[in-house]
């Protein structure tokens, strides 16, 4: 049985969005509903078409399988399957997986009472997927903008689209969300040690309690945003990344399509300079 | 909504600042006396301060300043002391290791020596403050993981800064101090070593690097979310597992058919957050001294991709000055 021990009690009915009690039940430890059958549906669809793109493709090694998308001649229209009309079913099937899977999340979190912070988060990553696969080839006129469906050929079209606006770095909103992962992960790792720290103090001595954690903080750095406050900050830091790296890309030819370092010339040329001696 | 959500603190309590737990003998007296700000309380806790400065603290500290001010002197020598230069081109101003052909001698003072100075006051400053990091711990109870963790973020600044320049044979390999001059040393490291991107230790440093930030979304959003059950007392729900454990635990089992527990989950998320630094500085320390061109080395593993030929070939330039993948 793949139940908790404690996991009975709470398997109760309700709390669906869609189709009431009709796909209200368990498979193992998955929860079903409405949108496990839709998130069925759409990643075995997607994958067979991943499947199928590798067989025509040259290629079964792992690394260097790649679903590519139309060419940009094809504009926004559909391409044939071969042609990079299986990148746009993909696309189709990656969205409607994704977005099947924040609903299905909202139906657990209402089975289980709690907020909707998980799924909205969520959200905010299918926002982000859409803006480089979506919005950006669609503000662009072409889906060949989108960044093809490989482990490495994704790299490489990271590496080449970088290099088209000369220096990606010098991105402001590359500059933030890089700073912003940076930040996610150095709070993370603050977090999980301070939590480890005080539950596993060494042997034969008593596990500590929040006041220590909150002294450790603030005899370090002056300050300790408590029990309830680093979650918020870890939440706020990842959305932060996510959001400027989908705006770090969606400016990136629609908005500026020079090189990114000529657009700091603003600063350099504002008048304020040359007002002093 | 918003008070469900649980955003942020709509009532704050009032009560005594607490002044820390008490410390043993040989412990210096904690310094400020602590202010209550209602604007940290609408995230966090309202309590600022005091903080513990103690020998190693100001030590660090001292090395830092030194470090820091290093730097902006020689910034703003570059430009002739301009205050109105300095501020425009802020950015762009670098205190640069020295010329390739100082090898790892000493240089002249303008000709990287100041940059020398400046990385020995700043690596005494980050080590003794591991130490601090290490003994405010120890001198708590508590374990020591702050400090390890830090130790895995040391080992990646000690890698770009000092082992891999010593293994190239010049201090010219060292990151410059500035803001974009160290981006530009990053983007021409990646090109002149035939793209980061192909480096498969790079790789796994930004699975962790993006792994983590998933990590904190999924963690953070979990924790707020149980908020109401009190899912926020970690160490309590971890000796004694409570309702909102429980609903968080279930919600990943019925997403994704697995579940961390309370404690587990900052066990993944410190190792998570400690292997992107550490995988980081290992690709680091093989780029130049291993590897001479990691395009060519993806070539020869079968990692990178081939591409139909719609231009006529061109042969990779290294491969003409006897570069060996």
């Amino acid at each position: 049985m793949a139940m908790l021990s404690f996991e009975k009690k709470y398997r109760v009915r309700g709390g669906t969005l869609l189709a009431g009690d009709l796909f209200d039940f368990w498979i193992g430890p998955f929860y079903v509903g409405f949108f496990g059958v839709t998130t069925i549906f759409f990643s075995f669809l997607g994958t067979a078409m991943i499947l199928w793109g590798a067989a025509l493709g040259p290629t079964w090694n792992l690394w260097q399988i790649s679903i590519a998308p139309p060419d940009l001649s094809y504009g926004l229209r559909f391409a044939p399957l071969q042609e990079g009309g299986l990148w746009q079913v993909i696309t189709v099937c990656a969205i409607g997986a994704f977005g099947s899977w924040a609903l299905r999340e909202v139906e657990i979190c209402r089975k289980l009472g709690m907020g909707f912070h998980v799924p909205f988060m969520f959200g905010i990553a299918i926002l982000a997927y859409v803006t480089l696969n979506v919005f950006r080839p669609i503000l662009m006129g072409a889906w060949g903008h989108g960044f093809p469906y490989g482990i490495y050929s994704h790299l490489d079209w990271v590496s080449n689209v970088g290099y088209q606006y000369l220096h990606f770095h010098y991105n402001p909103a590359h500059m933030l969300a890089v700073s912003f992962f940076f930040a996610t992960t150095f709070a993370l790792s603050l977090h999980g040690a301070l939590i480890l720290s005080a539950t596993n103090p060494g042997y034969g001595q008593v596990v500590k309690t929040p006041e220590h954690e909150d002294t450790f903080f603030r005899d370090t750095i002056g300050y300790s945003i408590g029990t309830l406050g680093i979650h918020r900050l870890g939440v706020f830091l990842a959305l932060a990344a996510v959001l400027f790296s989908a705006l770090c890309i969606v400016i990136s030819g629609p908005f500026w399509s020079r090189g990114w370092p000529e657009w700091w010339g603003w600063w350099l040329n504002l008048p304020i300079w040359s007002q002093w001696p | 909504m918003a008070d469900y959500l649980n955003l942020f603190t709509t009532v704050q309590a009032k009560g005594p600042v607490h002044l820390g737990e008490a410390l043993g003998p040989g412990n210096s007296p904690r310094t400020g006396h602590p202010a209550v700000y209602w604007i940290l309380g609408k995230i966090g806790n309202a309590q600022l301060g005091p903080i513990y400065l103690g020998g190693l603290g100001l030590a660090s500290l001292i090395c830092g300043l030194i470090a820091f001010n290093i730097i902006g002197m020689n910034m703003l020598a570059s430009v002739n002391y301009d205050p109105v230069q300095f501020v425009r081109q802020l950015f762009w101003l670098a205190l640069e290791p020295p010329p390739p052909e100082y090898g790892l001698s000493w240089p002249p003072l303008n000709q990287g020596g100041w940059f020398l100075i400046c990385g020995i006051f700043l690596s005494a400053s980050v080590l003794l403050w591991w130490a601090r990091m290490y003994r405010r711990a120890t001198q708590l109870g508590l374990g020591t993981h702050v400090a390890w963790a830090f130790a895995a973020a040391l080992w990646l600044m000690f890698v770009l800064g000092f082992f891999r320049p010593i293994l190239m044979g010049s201090w010219g390999e060292a990151v410059p101090y500035g803001i974009f001059p160290h981006l530009d040393w990053t983007a021409a490291l990646s090109i002149r070593y035939g793209n980061l991107f192909y480096n498969p230790f790079h790789a796994l440093s930004i699975v962790f690097l993006y792994g983590s930030v998933l990590l904190f979304a999924m963690h953070g959003a979990t924790i707020l979310a149980v908020t109401r059950f009190g899912g926020e007392r970690e160490i309590e729900q971890i000796v004694d597992r409570g309702t909102a454990s429980e609903r968080a635990a279930l919600f990943w089992r019925w997403t994704m058919g697995f579940n961390a527990t309370m404690e587990s989950i900052h066990r993944w998320a410190w190792w998570f957050a400690v292997l992107c630094p550490i995988t980081g500085g290992i690709g680091i320390l093989l780029t130049g001294t291993v590897v001479d061109n990691w395009y060519l080395w993806a070539i020869k593993h079968g990692v990178a991709p081939p591409y139909p030929n719609v231009f006529p070939p061109v042969i990779d330039p290294a491969l003409s000055l006897g570069v060996k993948p």
